[in-house]
């Protein structure tokens, strides 16, 4: 509204509250975790305030090695088959009418709020043996027998694609919704057909906002922590769940503390490289 | 086959997907068995009524309520003067304060969560109910500093300007003119706030997962440790609160501008 | 209503001089249109006197009072917005009685005086209307009753016509010239469409570069522009840039005219209206000729204007003319310019 620097404390007054809580509730939690995750850890779910870096050595080993080599790449597929899809979708949804995207949208943001634990358990009802699709599938004969898919990796991603789906479509959302119509319609006219102009036009003028898509969604499916637990084995398990198991079932908290940082670490990283995208975007 | 056809057929098989853990829900909250059978048998309301009348479940859903209403309420009374400061007067620490606020909605939720458990059990008051309302309160803090952010960004300068030209005070200005028109921003990010607290886990998990039991980590200790169709019943309403709510949304405020924002600010 | 005097207001942005050392003294229930193309800090120097914007320098004094440090809202004026600024979660009678509101005037107060403003405004059915039912021309009205609400000491107008059509635009201007004679208010207005300025101003400022080029009636800034750029901006102009050689004689490429109001020396530009301009067939003797050639006519109906190319300028001389344009493209002419209707600007 106003341009210039505030002066007095009245006028400064506003931010005080919000930047208080915001440093009391957020800033110093991470200040802790970072300081706890160098402390040493001791025998019956306690920690010692010292300066170790053993807590990031253990991520040199084989385990946590593979655990983190699983994760990036399980969020890597999720992401791609997730823009994959939301893209098309999501392009297709901008073109409709508004009162139809309006409603698309409801729908939408209702699936994105459902709890992981819903998804989790109606995905492994939905792939279980006695109620799943594969009952559907025997039904209308093309499968002899029903079978149960999961826990398995299969069921693991569709259920991280799930949930990453609609999350997907709402950040693709705002730069599809803005596209130029005409871009299409003028393509069209120079002979392309409708599946060459949107491959040619829209993929191309998306170019960023795929890319920060594909970025967001792959940070996003990082974080998913209860979906390995309820629809897969094991040795499917990420560093979100990881992390949870070692703080809160084995009660090693400096390391937990130590991978949060690191998770931490490669999401700024990721999330830092789409800023840096928007930019370009911007002067381009 | 036209195009148009495989458009529809398109969309229309992702919106059955999108769909399909929604049937399953309902079809187990509505199962009359305690199993859920293919194809399904018997038609029963039972569940329902048993989130009423156990006890445990009751209070789940009392404490969800509770501690979405009371969070939500908090992150809007944290993201208002914030939202203000930052539409008033352009300044870098207020800029800066702004993309702290949407730094735990962007990062892995674990990441945050652990750094509430560490500070929570620091200030020794792991496990206290309020942790769980100003942790999700920081938590979702992002949707209503960006909704209202948004809010304040639509209001024409010209209209505050008007109004001063015609003798209102700056105070008379906010609350004439610059209130009622964020208002409707306000409420939207209130609902998202609360929506979403709802259906958290992994926050409420780590503060206070042991002592105040809401309804996700209710759902999930049910699924470990002792199946019943009331989580489905419970995961059904739920669903049915998001979509009123979202509905309410759409149909009062500009849903597509809203969310045609909150990816440029995320960015 | 009331004097407003202005003493060398300056406006700086950053580096950028918006309004650069402005005195003028608007008197008591004149009506004065700030009149400049775009960028030339008639929008800035309104929103100073409203209070919207505090000058770098100089003072703002009304009726001997100076109001430089005064915040907006306790100057008393009324303002209307290019946007118009209508409240848009408010009904129209809300809107108008704004003002009223504010200041805690008792209901029944504010309806009988949405009821008299609206009765001004010749629209007395719309009050409880919202803004968004309204059409373009009746927004424009409701704009300009709530600024009138209570009583302006200064009524203040940004450009409040522009976003109309031509036709309803003309209509507004007669509307609002004869609103303001009735009511009697010091009213200033911005404008950058010199018809406007022409059909409503007592007093025509034109503005350039931060600057006050001209001030003056109307038929003053038309008929004895007081520089090239009012000459130019105000109607159109013909600007022929020659060389004073003194004995009242300026050299042109095309040849030598007598002007008797010339400096001795030095580079000057002459300046002389369209309608002045007169043209004949070649050949044709007298005073003060120049000899060119036709490279377009525009038969406007009514007038017809003649653009001849003479000595590497194009002039464009406009006459009434009945039936058909006399010239053609191709002809050779001779172009009279009378000495007395020619101004002479250094430079």
């Amino acid at each position: 509204m106003r341009t210039g620097k505030p002066r007095s404390l009245a006028e400064h007054a506003p931010l005080i509250y919000p930047a208080l809580m915001l440093l009391v509730f957020f800033v110093i939690p991470f200040g802790i975790m970072l300081a706890v995750s160098f402390f040493q850890r001791v025998q019956g779910g306690f920690y010692e305030p010292s300066f170790t870096l053993d807590n990031y050595g253990r991520f040199l080993s084989a385990f946590f090695g593979n655990v983190l080599g699983f994760s990036l790449g399980l969020s890597a597929l999720a992401a791609v088959i997730c823009v994959g899809l939301a893209f098309p979708f999501t392009y297709l949804l901008t073109r409709l009418a508004r009162r139809r995207q309006i409603a698309w949208l409801v729908f939408l943001l209702s699936v994105l709020s459902l709890s992981e634990v819903i998804v989790g358990f109606a995905w492994s009802t939905l792939l279980s043996r006695s109620a799943g699709i594969s009952n559907l599938l025997v039904a209308v004969g093309l499968m002899a027998e029903p079978v149960s898919w999961s826990p398995g990796f299969a069921a693991l991603l569709i259920g991280m694609c799930y949930l990453a789906f609609p999350y997907t479509v709402l950040l693709l959302y705002p730069s599809l919704v803005r596209l130029d119509r005409e871009l299409v319609e003028a393509a069209m006219t120079m002979g392309a057909s409708p599946l060459r102009a949107f491959f040619t036009v829209v993929v191309g003028a998306a170019r960023n906002a795929i890319l920060s898509g594909l970025i967001l969604a792959f940070v996003f499916t990082l974080g998913i922590y209860l979906l390995p637990q309820l629809l897969g084995r094991p040795q499917h398990w990420t560093i979100s769940v990881m992390i949870t198991d070692q703080t809160i079932y084995q009660s090693n908290l400096p390391f937990g503390a130590a991978m949060a940082i690191f998770l931490m670490l490669v999401s700024l990283a990721l999330i830092g490289l789409t800023l840096l995208l928007g930019r370009q975007k911007a002067a381009g | 086959m036209s195009a148009a056809w495989s458009i529809r057929l398109f969309m229309g098989a992702v919106g059955l997907v999108l769909a399909a853990p929604l049937l399953v829900i309902g079809g187990v909250a509505l199962n009359e068995g305690r199993v859920l059978h293919f194809p399904p048998r018997g038609f029963s309301l039972q569940w329902f009524v048993d989130i009423w009348r156990d006890a445990g479940w009751f209070d789940a859903l009392i404490n969800s309520l509770s501690v979405a209403t009371l969070s939500a309420c908090l992150a809007v009374s944290i993201a208002l003067p914030l939202a203000y400061f930052l539409w008033r007067w352009r300044v870098r620490y207020a800029a800066a304060l702004y993309t702290l606020g949407t730094a735990p909605f962007v990062l892995p939720p674990v990441i945050s969560a652990l750094g509430f458990l560490a500070f929570w059990a620091t200030a020794g008051l792991y496990g206290d109910y309020l942790t769980v309302v100003v942790s999700h309160a920081i938590f979702f803090v992002t949707l209503p500093m960006v909704t209202i952010s948004l809010g304040f960004q639509s209001i024409d300068r010209g209209l505050v300007e008007a109004a001063a030209t015609m003798g209102a005070t700056p105070r008379q200005v906010f609350r004439t003119i610059v209130f009622p028109l964020v208002r409707p921003y306000i409420v939207s990010g209130f609902a998202f706030a609360f929506v979403l607290s709802l259906n958290e886990y992994i926050v409420a998990y780590m503060v206070a997962g042991f002592t105040v039991e809401t309804l996700p980590i209710k759902i999930f200790n049910s699924l470990r440790y002792g199946y019943t169709p009331v989580m489905a019943a419970v995961a059904v309403v739920f669903v049915l609160v998001a979509l009123l709510v979202f509905g309410l949304i759409a149909r009062f405020g500009d849903l597509p501008r809203l969310l045609g924002a909150l990816q440029g600010q995320e960015k | 209503m009331s004097e407003l005097q202005l003493q060398s207001v300056t406006k700086r942005f950053g580096g950028v001089t918006a309004v650069d050392g402005v005195d003028l003294t608007v008197p008591q229930g004149r009506f004065v249109c700030l009149l400049g193309p775009s960028g030339c800090g008639k929008t800035t120097l309104l929103r100073m006197i409203a209070g919207l914007e505090a000058p770098s320098a100089g003072k703002l004094v009304l009726d001997g009072e100076d109001i430089t440090e005064q915040p907006a809202h306790m100057r008393g004026f009324g303002m209307v917005f290019q946007s118009l600024a209508l409240f848009p979660h408010l009904t129209v009678a809300e809107n108008v009685a704004y003002a009223l509101a504010i200041r805690g005037t008792d209901k029944a107060r504010q309806r009988r005086r949405v009821e008299e403003l609206l009765e001004l405004i010749q629209l007395p059915d719309i009050a409880d209307r919202q803004i968004s039912q309204l059409s373009g021309g009746q927004r424009q009205r409701v704009a300009i009753a709530r600024a009138l609400a209570v009583d302006p000491r200064l009524f203040l107008l940004d450009e409040p016509l522009s976003a109309l059509d031509a036709k309803l635009r003309e209509a507004l201007q007669v509307e609002l010239r004869l609103l303001q004679r009735r009511l009697g208010v010091t009213t200033i207005l911005v404008t950058h469409d010199q018809r406007e300025a022409m059909t409503m101003a007592d007093t025509i400022v034109v503005m350039d570069q931060g600057r006050v080029q001209q001030a003056g009636s109307p038929l003053e800034i038309y008929c004895r522009p007081a520089n090239a750029f009012v000459a130019d901006f105000i109607g159109t102009s013909n600007l022929l840039k020659g060389t004073a050689r003194g004995g009242g004689r300026v050299e042109l490429p095309g040849g030598t005219l007598a002007v008797p109001t010339a400096p001795d020396s030095g580079p000057v530009t002459l300046s002389i209206r369209p309608e002045n301009l007169h043209l004949a067939a070649a050949g044709a003797g007298g005073e003060n000729r120049l000899t060119g050639e036709v490279v377009f006519v525009r038969d406007i109906g009514q007038t017809v204007e003649t653009h001849v190319a003479c000595a590497g300028q194009r002039l464009v001389a406009v006459a009434i003319v009945e039936g058909e344009p006399p010239f053609a493209p191709g002809d050779a002419v001779s172009l009279e310019l009378p000495a007395a209707q020619i101004a002479v600007f250094p430079g």
